[in-house]
């Protein structure tokens, strides 16, 4: 076996990350049975809630050991949505979690912060103008870049809160219809991330087309992440992202754990 | 005349739970007759086909001419009182804690002589009226014994404490209602606080979703309880138990999921596995959750712990190939109710299946008439528990299929399949 010669920056890496230099941010909400999941009309196929088993704990049917079984859908809890997902990224290359490029797992992040708006107006529709006043005060996208929506929505604790549905269905925020293939042509993104469940805001289906950024993001092999926290603890800019879908074959997205890396303050 | 019945006090929490003792539960296999017109609620006795004399006790051949040609059939339940005497002294442990108790003999109008237990406001004979009226019931056993009652109504009869060892009266009962939010929910919710219960426990199942009936029910009466509960969720079903698990004296699971879709003709386990879900495992959440509570309870005093609800559907019995995996689940569920009621039984606590036919409600919107408003199942759940029934058959749709089911089992199922089939 040779002495493999360590690599200065992986060493300096962890020596930054040790040293509380660089800190973990956790974005991921804990998966319970209560955390809500998506509400499609009830005629529409439903995705699993979480839900667990235990299989043993330290008793008859397990003596020295603890376990679970737990059954939950692809979008269910904080999750990665493949291009796959959506009809329009259908016949696109790699577009499944397995097949995905492994590359794609780590990205840079900017965090636009929308929380006054969204506790304003539950319908708060990104836009283009505030992603350029954005840039003005924190400098432009990079390329490959996720670009997550703050909008403190994950502090609504409750399902009722968080879904915040009314007669006409669910009120949340999200992109606009132009901003997203803007971010996409113009900003050459990574993929969306939102607090909330959906990528898209929760009166998409009335925009032109319905849910723009599903339709647009998967449609140019770009990804979501929803149900995300504490996106109040990243810069606007500089924090780096490790989100890795499950390997599940030919999965339109998958529960996960996101982790973010940024600079202690 | 009976006292009526009292509101019970707090319990004194430093008191030992007395646990259930029942009374003698074997009977002969032709005895079990009497036991399924009891469940149901139906008064018959055994009549010969050569003879027509009507037998009890049961039994193999007539009593009159040996024939073995005996049918079950209803008979003529009234009679005369002609001999009463009231027990102080039992060695059986159940009768030796209810004593004193009130038996009597019967002469019945059919033929036969009786025992049965008698009710405290039937007249002695020789000081009044000795008409009585005859009742199949069931027993804390679960087995059929016969009450001789008043032949007319008398005021709070169902409160005689002799009666109320066969009923499952709400009154002044705990029930947990497990989907509140459901059309039939809410129903069982109002009529089992227009029976008297003393607390309604309505389960929410879908707190992120306003139902504006759902919150006018809450409001209406401060005897209802709203609860979080989702039968899917092992740990919601638990922790509900560990919080009120002590208190539900009647359970009523009108959890329910149905959907339209065959087998073949709906390829989608999902959607069967939604089904299976709620109205099996969902059931068995429940049971392995309540179940050794409710069982612990069933002496608890006035409102001890009585009967546990399964509303189902004839389909139990018949699958509805329209909605296949639906059926699949129901009959399961009446599966899982029948291991509950055989583990239930030995604590006393009844299991009572209900079998509606189509309800008026939004899954079976295009079903067409007649079909049972959600209020009309209500109020037989409440009957039957007032009766203390273990089946109960609700509307004509369930009465005529199940009379098919009896008639021909095969008829049934090629005119249910050939809705699909064809």
């Amino acid at each position: 076996m040779t002495n493999p010669i360590p690599n200065p920056i992986l060493s300096q890496f962890l020596a930054e990350l040790l040293s509380g230099r660089l800190k973990l941010v956790d974005l991921t909400q804990t998966l319970t049975p209560e955390f809500p999941i998506i509400q499609l009309p009830p005629e529409f196929g439903q995705p699993w809630p979480f839900r667990i088993e235990e299989i043993s704990r330290y008793d008859e049917r397990g003596p020295a050991w603890y376990w679970n079984n737990f059954s939950m859908s692809e979008h269910t809890g904080t999750h990665f949505d493949a291009p796959i997902h959506w009809v329009s990224g259908k016949d696109l290359p790699d577009n499944a979690v397995d097949s995905l490029p492994i590359e794609h797992c780590i990205a840079a992040a900017c965090v636009i912060d929308v929380s006054q708006e969204a506790a304003a107006n539950p319908d708060f529709l990104l836009t283009i103008e505030h992603v350029k006043a954005w840039e003005d005060k924190h400098g432009s996208i990079p390329e490959r870049s996720w670009v997550l929506l703050r909008t403190d929505w994950s502090k609504r604790t409750t399902p009722k809160e968080y879904l915040n549905m009314a007669a006409d269905g669910a009120h949340s925020p999200g992109p606009d219809a132009e901003v997203v293939p803007w971010l996409i042509r113009e900003r050459k993104v990574h993929g969306f991330g939102t607090e909330s469940i959906g990528t898209d805001a929760g009166q998409a289906h009335h925009l032109n087309p319905p849910y723009p950024c599903h339709y647009y993001m998967h449609g140019n092999s770009r990804y979501g992440l929803q149900c995300l926290t504490n996106l109040d603890q990243l810069p606007a800019q500089g924090a780096v992202i490790f989100a890795a879908p499950l390997k599940i074959r030919n999965g339109s997205g998958s529960p996960l754990r996101v982790l973010a890396l940024t600079p202690a303050q | 005349m009976t006292e009526p019945l009292a509101k019970p006090k707090k319990k004194n929490p430093v008191q030992r739970t007395r646990l259930a003792t029942l009374p003698p539960g074997p009977r002969s296999r032709a005895a079990l007759g009497l036991t399924r017109a009891a469940a149901e609620g139906v008064f018959e006795l055994q009549v010969c086909a050569d003879c027509n004399a009507v037998q009890y006790p049961p039994r193999e051949v007539c009593g009159s001419c040996l024939s073995e040609r005996l049918d079950w059939k209803p008979v003529d339940n009234h009679g005369e009182l002609i001999a009463t005497t009231t027990l102080r002294h039992s060695n059986d442990l159940y009768f030796r804690e209810r004593l004193p108790w009130r038996v009597g003999t019967v002469k019945m109008n059919a033929g036969p002589s009786v025992v049965a237990h008698v009710h405290e406001d039937c007249s002695e004979p020789g000081e009044g009226d000795v008409r009585v009226r005859l009742a199949l019931k069931l027993d804390r056993s679960g087995q059929a014994v016969l009450h001789a009652l008043p032949e007319k109504d008398t005021p709070n009869m169902n409160d005689s404490p002799q009666l109320r060892e066969s009923t499952c009266d709400p009154e002044f009962r705990r029930v947990l209602v497990t989907d509140g939010k459901s059309a039939v929910g809410m129903g069982v919710a109002k009529a089992m606080l227009e029976a008297g219960a003393s607390t309604v426990f309505l389960c929410d199942s879908s707190t992120w979703k306003t139902v504006p009936a759902f919150d006018a029910l809450v409001a209406s009466d401060e005897r209802i309880q709203a609860v979080e509960l989702d039968v899917t969720d092992t740990d919601s079903v638990d922790r509900l138990a560990a919080s009120i698990g002590g208190k539900v004296d009647i359970l009523v699971n009108t959890a329910a999921h149905m959907r339209d879709g065959g087998i073949v003709g709906r390829k989608d386990i999902n959607l069967a596995r939604d089904a299976m879900e709620v109205n099996v495992l969902g059931l068995m959440r429940l049971a392995q959750a309540f179940g050794p509570g409710m069982s612990f309870r069933a002496a608890d005093g006035t409102n001890n712990a009585v009967a546990w609800v399964n509303v189902l559907s004839i389909h139990a019995f018949a699958a509805l190939p329209e909605r296949g995996a639906w059926s699949a689940s129901i009959a399961a569920a009446l599966s899982a109710s029948q291991t509950l009621r055989a583990e239930l039984r030995g604590a006393g606590v009844r299991v009572m299946n209900v079998f509606p036919g189509p309800i008026d409600e939004e899954w079976e919107q295009l079903t067409p008439p007649p079909k049972l408003a959600p209020s009309a199942v209500a109020k037989a759940i409440v009957k039957g528990l007032q009766e203390g029934l273990e089946d109960v058959y609700v509307g004509d749709i369930a009465e005529e299929l199940r009379a098919r089911l009896r008639e021909n089992r095969k008829a049934v199922e090629r005119e249910l399949g050939d809705s699909v089939g064809n």
